[in-house]
C-alpha cells in the first residue's frame, strides 16, 4: 500500500477489538499510505467481512478502509502500535493474546471507564491513556453506522509511559485519518469528563428504561445525575485530575433533541440484551478509587450494586 | 359465627378471606364484578402452605354484604384511598383493621368513616393464579395492634379470630416497633428487588465484595434505623436479620414491587419509601439512599408511560 516516496516510515497499527469504535480508527488510519492495519476481533463474519470487502463506515463520513482481519492472535505482526477498543471487561483477555504484537510497540486504550490502563500494563511495557468520544454501531458484518464524530485525547500512562514521540505519532496518524486526536503529557481530565460522564448518565437509563433525553427530563433523576457528577469529581480532585470541561455541559448538550435525546445508553442496550455491562469499569471504578482515596462516592456504590444486581437476576 | 368482610380479594385478601371462611361467615368487596360472581360461584381455592377450597359470599356493592364486625382492608396501598371512599357510609359498628405496607394506612381509612380502627402488619405472601386461586407461600405472621378508638383487646380478639382460623397472628400493645421494623425492610427489599429484578435471595444478603448487594441493603437499613430512633420508635425485630432469615429459607419470595415492575403496574412506592422519607425530613434524618431508590422506581414507572 505504501508507495514509493511515502512522506513517513511505515507504521503498522493493530486494533484490538473491532466493533463500532474501533471501527472508526481502523477503517480511517487505513486510508492513509503509511499505515499498515491489522484488526483483531473474535467475530468470525464480521472478520471475513472485512477481509472481503473492506471495513466500510457510513453515516457521520463514507470511509472504506483495506484491513487486514483476524480471529487468530498469533497471526499479528510485530506492530508500531495497538489500539484497545474492547468492551472493558474484555481487555485482559484480548490484550493477554495480542501482548507478542507490541513487545517493540505501545499499546492505546480508546475504552469506556477507568482501570483499562492498568490492565494494559499487565501485559505491556509501553502504554497510553486514552479517550475518544466518536460513537457508532455495527449495522453488518464489515459494516459500520458512524453516528457521532468526536475528538480523541491521548497521553502517556503514568504507571507503564509511552514515550511522548510516540504518543505524538499515532496522534498525528489518527488526525490524519480522519479521527482528530490531541496527545498530551497529562490525559486524565478527558477520560475522567467521560468516564464521569457516563457514570452519571448510563446507568439511570439502564435502571430506569429511560432514554439520555428522559433522564435529563425527569428533575428528581436529573438531580441523581448531579449528585453522581459531583461526587465524581471529588474523587477526580482527590488525584489533583483538572477535567477539561463540566461533564454537566456534556449530559445537558448531549439531552438536546438533535444530539441524543433518544439515543438509548449503551449500558440500556446491554441490559435489554442482557449482555454484561460496563458498570465495574464507569461506576465500579469511581467507588474503587474513591475508596482507595477515602473520598466517599455512596451513590455510585448503590448505582454500582444495582446493576450488578441486574446483571445477577439473569 | 363472626362475620368478616375482606376488603379487596388480592393476594394478601383471599388468603385472608379463604382461611377465615371455615371459621366465620366471609364476605369479600372486590372491585370487578366478574370477580365476586367467580368467587361466589366457584369459592375460593388455596394451594401451597394449604390445601383446601372455601365458599364465600361476594360483591362489588358494600349494601349488598351483611354488615360485618370485622372489616380487614386488604388491598393494594395504591388502591386505598379509592377503596375507603366506597366504604363511607357503611358498617358504622365495624372494626376496620389495615394491613397495607408501609404506614400510614389506618390515617388514610380514619378520613372516610368514625369506625374504630386496628392497625396491622401481615409477613404472609402468597402468588395469585386467577380470580378464585391463591398459593399460599410464606405462612408468616400477621402483628395487630390498636388504632383509632381501639384497645390491645380488640387486637386481641381479631388475632384470635386469625388463629382460629389457621393463620399466625399475634396482638401487640403498640404496633409501631413491628411496622417500622416492616416499613424499613420493604423499603429496602422491595425497591432492590424492583430495581435489579432479583427475587430476595442471598444476594440481599451478600457481604464478602465491596460491589455486593449485601452493602445497599445494610445501607438502607441503616438509614431507615436512624429515622425510627429519631421518630423515638424502638424496632421490633431487626430489619437486617430479617433480611438475613428470609433468604436463608431456600424458596426466594418475589416482593410485590417487583411484581408490579415486570408486569408494568403502578408500585407501592408513595406509601412505603415516600413514607419512611417523608418522616425522616419530619425528624430531620438524611436519607440519601432512599432517596436515590425512590427516584429510580418512579422513573421506572414513568418508562412505561410512554
Amino acid at each position: 500500500m505504501a508507495g514509493v516516496g511515502s512522506p513517513e516510515p511505515r507504521m503498522t497499527v493493530a486494533v484490538i477489538g473491532c466493533g463500532a469504535v474501533g471501527s472508526l480508527f481502523a477503517a480511517n488510519l487505513a486510508t492513509l499510505d503509511d499505515v499498515a492495519v491489522w484488526a483483531y476481533d473474535l467475530a468470525r463474519e464480521h472478520v471475513d467481512a472485512i477481509n472481503r470487502d473492506g471495513l466500510r463506515l457510513t453515516g457521520a463520513g463514507e470511509v472504506t478502509g483495506r484491513v487486514r482481519a483476524t480471529t487468530d492472535a498469533a497471526e499479528l505482526p510485530p506492530c508500531d502500535f495497538g489500539i484497545v477498543a474492547t468492551k472493558a471487561m474484555h481487555t485482559d483477555g484480548a490484550v493477554a493474546a495480542t501482548a507478542h504484537a507490541f513487545a517493540d510497540g505501545c499499546v492505546a486504550t480508546v475504552q469506556n471507564g477507568i482501570g483499562n490502563e492498568e490492565v494494559l500494563a499487565r501485559h505491556v511495557e509501553r502504554v497510553i491513556r486514552g479517550t475518544t468520544f466518536p460513537a457508532g454501531k455495527i449495522v453488518a458484518p464489515g459494516v459500520v453506522q458512524w453516528d457521532v464524530k468526536g475528538d480523541t485525547t491521548l497521553g502517556p500512562f503514568e504507571g507503564r509511559p509511552a514515550p511522548f514521540d510516540q504518543v505524538e505519532r499515532l496522534a498525528d496518524a489518527c488526525s490524519r485519518g480522519g479521527m482528530p486526536t490531541k496527545a498530551v503529557q497529562d490525559a486524565r481530565g478527558p477520560q475522567w469528563r467521560k468516564v464521569i460522564f457516563n457514570a452519571a448518565t448510563n446507568p439511570l437509563g439502564a435502571l430506569t428504561g429511560l432514554t439520555h433525553g428522559r433522564v435529563c427530563e425527569q428533575p428528581a433523576l436529573r438531580r441523581l445525575a448531579s449528585q453522581l457528577v459531583d461526587e465524581g469529581k471529588a474523587v477526580a480532585d482527590a488525584q489533583g485530575i483538572v477535567l477539561d470541561a463540566d461533564p454537566e455541559e456534556l449530559i445537558d448538550y448531549a439531552a438536546r433533541p438533535e444530539v441524543a435525546y433518544d439515543h438509548k445508553a449503551s449500558m440500556l442496550q446491554d441490559v435489554e440484551a442482557r449482555r454484561q455491562t460496563e458498570v465495574d469499569f464507569l461506576n465500579g471504578g469511581i467507588a474503587g478509587f474513591g475508596r482507595r482515596l477515602g473520598v466517599p462516592t455512596p451513590t455510585h456504590e448503590t448505582i454500582h450494586a444495582l446493576v450488578k444486581g441486574v446483571e445477577a437476576s439473569w | 359465627m363472626a362475620r368478616v368482610c375482606v376488603a379487596g380479594a388480592g393476594v394478601i385478601g383471599s388468603l385472608f378471606a379463604a382461611h377465615l371462611a371455615r371459621v366465620a361467615d366471609v364476605s369479600a368487596l372486590t372491585r370487578r364484578e366478574e370477580h365476586a360472581a367467580a368467587l361466589r360461584e366457584q369459592g375460593l381455592r388455596v394451594t401451597g402452605r394449604a390445601d383446601f377450597t372455601a365458599s364465600l359470599d361476594a360483591a362489588t356493592d358494600p349494601e349488598a354484604l351483611p354488615d360485618p364486625e370485622l372489616v380487614i382492608v386488604a388491598c393494594k396501598g395504591t388502591d386505598l384511598d379509592s377503596l375507603a371512599l366506597r366504604l363511607e357510609g357503611h358498617w358504622p359498628d365495624a372494626l376496620v383493621m389495615t394491613v397495607q405496607n408501609g404506614i400510614g394506612a389506618d390515617g388514610v381509612v380514619a378520613r372516610h368513616g368514625d369506625w374504630r380502627i386496628l392497625t396491622a402488619v401481615t409477613f404472609m405472601s402468597g402468588t395469585r393464579h386467577d380470580d378464585t386461586h391463591v398459593q399460599y407461600v410464606l405462612d408468616t405472621a400477621t402483628w395487630i395492634g390498636p388504632g383509632r378508638g381501639t384497645t390491645v383487646a380488640d387486637a386481641e380478639w381479631a388475632a384470635e379470630l386469625l388463629r382460629s382460623a389457621g393463620l399466625k397472628a399475634e396482638a401487640f400493645p403498640d404496633l409501631r416497633p413491628a411496622q417500622w421494623s416492616k416499613l424499613i425492610f420493604n423499603a429496602t427489599v422491595n425497591t432492590v428487588a424492583a430495581l435489579t429484578g432479583l427475587p430476595h435471595d442471598p444476594h440481599f444478603a451478600a457481604l464478602g465484595r465491596p460491589d455486593d448487594l449485601g452493602h445497599l441493603v445494610k445501607g438502607l437499613m441503616d438509614e431507615g434505623k436512624a429515622v425510627a430512633a429519631a421518630a423515638g420508635v424502638e424496632l421490633g425485630e431487626d430489619p437486617w436479620e430479617m433480611n438475613v432469615l428470609a433468604t436463608q429459607r431456600g424458596s426466594a419470595h418475589y416482593p410485590s414491587m417487583l411484581e408490579d415492575v415486570a408486569a408494568h403496574r403502578r408500585t407501592e412506592i408513595d406509601m412505603i419509601t415516600g413514607a419512611l422519607v417523608r418522616e425522616a425530613r419530619r425528624v430531620g434524618v438524611p436519607v440519601p439512599l432512599h432517596e436515590t431508590m425512590e427516584r429510580l422506581i418512579k422513573a421506572k414507572e414513568d418508562s412505561w408511560q410512554a
